[in-house]
């Protein structure tokens, strides 16, 4: 079927014919062959020279040249600590408060806390650093045990009720089920409600006033104001940690509070630390 | 008529040697023109110096990849301004589609790389290996030490030249001076070296050795460029109506039966593809023209008019064969296929220049953290935080007043400074945060959401530039 096409007498066609256009039968160039077979050959030499063949259920052939990509990022993170070094050693025994006054520790400290953060921290406090119920928010400007650059260094240091620490911040919430009436607690959730903008029953909250001035100002103040030597929360604010619900405030009376945050003084570096803080420092809560 | 039973084809064909004979002529000439031109601003540009101020590069033309900038003269472009390399790319292409519509492949033919260096490489072939004949007789000679000298001084000088092009390159992304000097004492960076290595690699095989076949067998553009020409498309073409019969004329009878194309075969002897264009159009054809000149020349020695072979469109083919005369070449060009092109090509070009002037030297980005999307703050109050960018396009350091409206609901702070001025340095992007607060019981505080627009002022110029964005209350 292949026939000569009348301009091109000396190429065959391959007999294909589409709207009587005809495809000729053009030889491949020879160089084009020749590509080819460097390709094989470059194939070969990739097989050999780099990991491939998985030999047995042990490994793989790890090449000639003994290529790792994992040894590459190794080596790689090496080259940044090595260049990080100076600010690193510097950042670890610098005053807290020059940190962020210092353009280079203050960037360095910002991106290498930013890193912390997310593998350590964000588990419990979120990744925009909000919080959840139960776990502070890091970005209000509502702090339990303080927000100055030390209050968190020691926090995220030694941790709080973390018992394996004895430099821990510690302090307890009790249980009142066990020393309060039903009907104290149910009035002095009412009182802590409307000392805090809630809409509250005015004669149990002046009745749970005096249960609040007896058994709760110790630790929250007078004022309700919280203390931040024991880590007790402010009443009067618009944020709760665990809900400022009725049902909630009457658990939390009931049955007590102890949150616990590890701490992080021997599984950071003391540079860690520093970053971390700054980090947290910076998000927008900081004192 | 079959031969496959008896023969079957060949599947590989070795390249056939093209030894391309040297021409005279208007095309020839105006093809020497464009090569020093086009050789000329790829080798010189990155040379040229052009001050932008103390803190910036002398560099006329520089893709600065470190800093990712790219300088052009008085432009300089950032990486938020790609669409202008997009658009010049868009133009470029248009450009192309315009050009092929209109008179065929003169990109290939006049202006492609590939095109101009093997000319190049052809010259320095014919300098040193002399023209077609003694060049045919080389090659087929034995490899004696007259062969071996020739082919290695061609083959050094081709090198050189690829070395010079492959450097030519690298000087558009760094200090061209500097590199230079880098490069001699060889503390120039490793992929520097790469680069010139490879372009010179690429150089030397491509317009040495591979030539046509990179036209006819690698490249995209001539399958593209099928659907780009017509026959109102002016290319180069054959007047077989009156070349054929074509034969060698003799003082015989039969003499005036013959056509014009007396079958000299110079035509075929200086393509550079190797075609016969008297076989009509065909793929490999790069519409150089040459063969033009080459037919030219040898109409005006056997006393018949020139423009046996010519630019001409395939309508007019059938027109002078019925002996009228062909149709005017603007009405060739001017049809609606090149009046689209040329209508989109200005179109995207005047919106780049527009764009090019609208820009504003201050410009900013805002991110808006969505995580959380707001925070109550002890008195009850909501805030927002959004990442600004400010970039300073600018050769000293700004300052920036940033400010949100409307006014009087919001309280804003910038993170770090107390009156909401930063300072951003000198051709630098600053990165701050802003907060941005409404009131406990606000209106914004309790709605979903609220449109802002969010300022950034330049204390110097007094330029203002604005982002539109939204806050979020509570109500959502």
């Amino acid at each position: 079927m292949s026939k000569k096409d009348d301009k091109h007498p000396e190429v065959p066609t391959t007999g294909h014919s589409w709207d009587g256009i005809e495809e000729l039968d053009n030889p491949l160039p020879r160089w084009w062959l020749w590509t080819f077979y460097a390709c094989i050959a470059f194939a070969i030499y990739l097989f050999i020279w780099y990991p491939s063949w998985p030999i047995s259920t042990k490994g793989a052939w790890a090449g000639l040249g003994h290529y790792s990509s994992r040894a590459d990022v190794a080596k790689e993170i090496k080259k940044y600590n090595d260049a990080n070094a100076a600010v690193d050693k510097r950042l670890a025994s610098a005053d807290l408060n020059a940190i962020e006054k210092d353009p280079e520790l203050n960037s360095y400290a910002m991106n290498g806390g930013a890193a912390v953060f997310r593998t350590w921290c964000a588990q419990c406090h979120g990744a925009g650093a909000n919080g959840a119920k139960g776990f502070p928010s890091l970005i209000d400007d509502d702090w339990l045990w303080g927000g100055t650059i030390q209050d968190i260094h020691q926090t995220v240091s030694h941790g709080i009720r973390y018992a394996a620490d004895p430099d821990t911040r510690d302090s307890e919430m009790p249980a009142w089920g066990d020393q309060l009436s039903k009907a104290e607690i149910a009035n002095v959730v009412q009182y802590v409600l409307s000392i805090s903008g809630g809409q509250a029953d005015k004669a149990a909250a002046k009745a749970g006033a005096t249960v609040f001035a007896d058994n709760c100002a110790a630790c929250h103040g007078e004022d309700a104001k919280g203390g931040r030597d024991f880590g007790a929360p402010n009443l009067t604010d618009a944020i709760w940690l665990y809900g400022g619900d009725v049902k909630t405030i009457t658990k939390t009376v009931t049955y007590g509070r102890k949150g616990v945050m590890p701490a992080w003084s021997g599984r950071l570096s003391e540079s860690q630390i520093r970053q971390v803080a700054t980090y947290i420092h910076q998000q927008g809560g900081g004192e | 008529m079959t031969n496959s039973a008896e023969e079957p084809p060949k599947l590989y064909a070795a390249q056939e040697p093209i030894f391309p004979r040297r021409v005279y002529g208007f095309f020839r000439s105006l093809k020497w023109s464009l090569m020093i031109v086009t050789l000329g601003i790829y080798y010189i540009t990155p040379w040229i110096r052009w001050d932008r101020g103390p803190n910036l590069p002398d560099q006329a033309v520089l893709i600065d990849l470190s800093t990712r900038r790219f300088f052009f003269f008085w432009i300089e472009i950032w990486p938020q301004e790609f669409y202008f390399v997009a658009g010049l790319l868009i133009m470029a292409g248009l450009g192309l589609f315009l050009f092929t519509s209109a008179l065929g492949r003169v990109w290939c033919g006049y202006a492609c790389p590939q095109t101009v260096w093997t000319d190049l490489f052809v010259t320095v072939e014919r300098w040193i290996e002399g023209d077609r004949n003694a060049r045919v007789r080389l090659y087929k000679a034995k490899w004696d030490a007259h062969k071996i000298r020739l082919r290695l001084t061609k083959w050094f000088v081709w090198l050189l030249i690829s070395v010079a092009t492959g450097g030519a390159w690298v000087f558009y992304f760094a200090d061209a001076p500097t590199l230079l000097q880098q490069l001699v004492h060889g503390s120039a960076p490793y992929i520097a070296y790469v680069f010139i290595l490879s372009l010179t690699g690429t150089t030397f095989l491509f317009g040495g050795f591979a030539r046509e076949q990179i036209c006819i067998y690698m490249c995209p553009w001539p399958r593209i460029q099928a659907a780009m020409m017509d026959e109102d498309t002016i290319t180069v073409a054959y007047r077989a109506w009156r070349g054929e019969p074509r034969g060698k004329h003799r003082k015989s009878a039969d003499a005036d039966k013959l056509g014009d194309c007396i079958d000299c075969n110079a035509c075929v002897n200086v393509c550079p593809m190797g075609i016969d264009i008297r076989d009509g159009q065909q793929l490999a054809c790069i519409t150089c023209a040459l063969c033009i000149d080459a037919c030219d020349g040898m109409m005006a020695k056997v006393g018949k008019p020139r423009g046996l072979i010519d630019y001409m469109a395939l309508t007019d083919e059938a027109r002078e064969r019925s002996g009228k005369p062909p149709k005017p070449v603007w009405k060739h060009i001017l049809r609606l296929r090149t009046i689209i092109y040329t209508v989109l090509w200005a179109g995207v070009g005047a919106f780049l220049i527009a764009a090019l002037f609208l820009r504003s030297n201050i410009d900013f980005n805002v991110s808006p953290v969505r995580n959380p999307v707001y925070v109550t703050l002890s008195d009850g109050s909501i805030r927002n935080t959004f990442n600004l960018r400010i970039h300073n396009k600018q050769g000293q350091a700004h300052r920036f007043m940033i400010s949100v409206t409307p006014k009087g609901i919001f309280g804003t702070t910038v993170q770090g400074q107390k009156d909401g001025m930063v300072t951003v340095p000198a051709d630098e992007t600053g990165s701050h945060k802003l907060f941005v607060t409404a009131f406990r019981n606000s209106p914004a505080a309790k709605a979903g959401l609220t449109d802002i627009r969010i300022w950034v002022e330049d204390m110097e110029t007094k330029d203002r530039v604005y982002k539109d964005t939204v806050f979020n209350g509570k109500g959502r």
